[in-house]
């Protein structure tokens, strides 16, 4: 049985290559068919915020590959609501909003765990 | 006990330095090193370009050493490494540029690699940050 990985994304999407370089693990992963969670947590709640314009700070858009999480197969995906509460974001349809006793839960259920 | 280990961060973060000394501890006790990764500004730790002032360590020519004495399986990824700038003889040859700052022992590969050596290990264990 294929172990388990959890990917933490904790930087915002304007903030230099990050989020983008942990949505590839997890979508590399998807591709192999392994068992993958993505936590969004800190400022990479930032990745969720709707109405996002990328194009303003001369960034590609990073929602279109959230998007495709669901083509390869990644399902298990979650946000931290303690860090969109500190940043007025309301929990999106797209991950599980955790708090910080189920984050701990989350973590220990993974085998192992990569935070960027 | 199998370590897949994972770096993200450049020679000069103080990380990379722990990393290696936890590789340096990991084989020294016995276990067994199935890869290593180098990720995001990881790639910096294998480029051959760094030149560290004489008074200071190099961890990137450490790290050379390293997997070359012990042929380790040293993987840097290629699309991170390709956005740093660290590129090795083919990688110049096909993107047509002068320099080249990364050879053996190190190997440019995908992100499957890390996942495949993330199975294959007891434990991976990542290094970032400071």
């Amino acid at each position: 049985m294929s172990k388990s990985l959890l990917v933490i994304s904790r930087q915002a999407p304007w903030s230099g290559p990050s989020a983008r370089e942990a949505l590839d693990i997890v979508l590399a992963g998807g591709a192999f068919d392994l068992p993958i969670g993505l936590l969004f947590m800190d400022d990479g709640v930032f990745q969720l915020a709707p109405g996002q314009d990328a194009k303003a700070v001369q960034q590609k858009d990073l929602s279109a590959n959230l998007q495709a999480l669901g083509l390869f197969g990644i399902d298990d995906v979650f946000a931290c609501s303690h860090s969109l509460t500190e940043r007025g974001l309301t929990p999106p349809a797209s991950a599980q909003p955790m708090d910080s006793a189920a984050i701990s839960q989350l973590i220990d259920r993974y085998d192992q765990v990569i935070t960027l | 006990m199998k370590f897949a280990i994972a770096l993200f961060s450049a020679a000069h973060a103080p990380s990379s330095r722990r990393a290696l000394l936890f590789a340096q501890a990991a084989l020294a006790g016995g276990h067994e090193i199935v890869r290593l990764f180098f990720y995001q500004d990881g790639v910096y730790s294998a480029a051959n370009s760094i030149v560290a002032p004489q008074d200071e360590q190099d961890i990137a020519r450490q790290w050379r050493e390293f997997v070359s004495q012990h042929q380790l399986d040293g993987v840097v990824c290629i699309a991170a490494a390709l956005r740093r700038g660290v590129l090795n003889a083919e990688e110049a040859t096909r993107y047509q540029r002068s320099a080249v700052n990364l050879e053996a022992p190190w190997a440019l590969s995908g992100l499957g690699q890390l996942h495949d050596a993330a199975q294959a290990a007891d434990r991976l264990i990542c290094f970032g940050g400071p």
